[in-house]
């Protein structure tokens, strides 16, 4: 090992202040690549193709425009494209990662699939969730929460919505537009609408 | 290895409301957060790469025909867990203000100079040690209007992947003995003076070049413990 003494804590986090979109988020507008996009689809990734999108708020609900998501999910099957899930892993190039900016209307979107059903640590089935972070301005640490779906029938027995109110789960389902492969779901930093966000 | 992940350890974090930096206000949550247990889905994480970076992305100062004005340094260190075991493969992004303390970012109004040959933004994988490093320019310090007079001190912005989604982190790393210090809300966001201590980089007199640029050094400390310590010995 190097040399290196046990460190008394670890770094603490630091906003990722209004000017990362030049770093993180480039999509054409700077003199630097993307190493992501807003979108987790592969040539080869099976499931259902669908998109996320939505709005960021805060307090006063005025739309804030200088968020970054990102998302973390399993494939279709419920497996994760990360060796430290040692159960079989995809075989596919799909990564199940993300990362998206909001615009000046505080918009955002994903292009995914619906994952698949993963096991809680006593093997409960979970609901198909996506884990979403929101990092932004004014935001010290990064938030987590999770993307439900509206139209999934194991979200009832869900052991993670279990632990949230009835009346904020909303805030965590994003909700399917008639006709399209489309689920809404906006995010309200703080306030009445606040979503839910995980202490993990 | 298997990795535990204490909730106990992002104590060190900033609480989301800091009053003093104002643009926290709105933005930090009312509610409390609500905990629990890490599944799968906390516990694994992306993995990417050195197919993500691409020869010299870790040199802020090659990126353009000419050479950035500014002084040029070296800016190195680990990727550590709480055990202080190295971090191999993690992705770690940088961007930062041009020598005269202003971003590329088209928002950014500072009455500064953009410099043509500064994007101000690099990346790189860890290797198999957790060591990572970059060459760039010293950033400079700018104004902002959170507070009458207010200026950031010198930083530069990191976010790191590490071993699952749980240890994501968006930081700040700042030069050592900054005077803007004691009255910059967000260096002070963080509650413990050790743990601000830990934002804060060591000027690296054996790893500064002779003739060529200072270094700095920066460890970066993710959350993540073996879950199955071995017995001390």
């Amino acid at each position: 090992m190097q040399d290196s003494v046990k460190p008394d804590g670890i770094t603490p986090s630091q906003t990722v202040g209004p000017f990362f979109k030049y770093g993180l988020t480039p999509t054409g507008d700077y003199a630097w690549n993307d190493a992501f996009t807003n979108s987790t689809l592969t040539p080869d990734v099976t499931g259902d193709r669908v998109r996320i999108e939505g709005r960021v708020f805060d307090g006063d609900g005025v739309v804030v425009p200088d968020c970054m998501l990102e998302i973390w999910q399993a494939d279709a099957q419920g497996r994760f494209a990360d060796p430290q899930d040692k159960r079989a892993l995809p075989n596919a190039s799909f990564r199940g990662f993300a990362r998206c900016g909001t615009d000046k209307d505080g918009n955002y979107s994903f292009d995914t699939i619906k994952p698949g059903v993963v096991p809680d640590p006593d093997g409960k089935p979970q609901a198909p969730h996506i884990l979403l972070a929101v990092f932004g301005r004014g935001m010290l640490r990064h938030l987590y929460t999770r993307i439900y779906f509206s139209d999934e029938a194991g979200n009832a027995a869900d052991p993670v919505l279990a632990l949230v109110p009835a009346e904020r789960r909303a805030t965590l389902t994003a909700v399917r537009e008639a006709g399209k492969p489309v689920y809404r779901l906006d995010l309200h930093l703080q306030g009445d609408a606040e979503t839910v966000f995980f202490d993990v | 290895m298997t990795f535990i992940y204490p909730v106990d350890s992002n104590k060190a974090h900033p609480l989301p409301l800091s009053p003093d930096y104002k643009s926290s206000i709105k933005r930090a949550p009312n509610k409390p957060l609500i905990p629990m247990c890490h599944t799968l889905s906390e516990l694994t994480g992306p993995v990417y790469g050195h197919e993500t970076v691409r020869e010299g992305d870790n040199d802020l100062t090659t990126q353009h025909s000419g050479e950035p004005i500014g002084e040029r340094i070296i800016v190195h260190g680990h990727v550590r867990d709480e055990d202080g075991r190295g971090v191999p493969n993690s992705l770690v992004e940088i961007w930062q203000a041009n020598s005269c303390g202003r971003y590329v970012h088209v928002r950014d109004q500072h009455p500064a100079p953009l410099d043509p040959n500064f994007t101000g933004a690099g990346r790189t994988v860890s290797d198999a040690a957790g060591y990572y490093r970059f060459v760039t320019i010293k950033p400079g310090a700018y104004p902002w209007g959170n507070h009458h007079n207010a200026w950031r001190p010198a930083h530069i912005h990191l976010s790191v992947f590490g071993h699952s989604f749980v240890t994501r982190l968006v930081t700040q790393m700042y030069f050592p003995a900054d005077p803007l210090f004691p009255f910059d809300p967000i260096f002070n966001s963080v509650p413990d003076e050790k743990a601000r201590a830990r934002m804060v980089s060591s000027f690296d007199l054996e790893n500064t070049q002779p003739e060529w640029a200072l270094c700095y050094r920066f460890d970066i400390v993710l959350r993540g413990k073996n879950a199955t310590p071995m017995e001390n010995h």
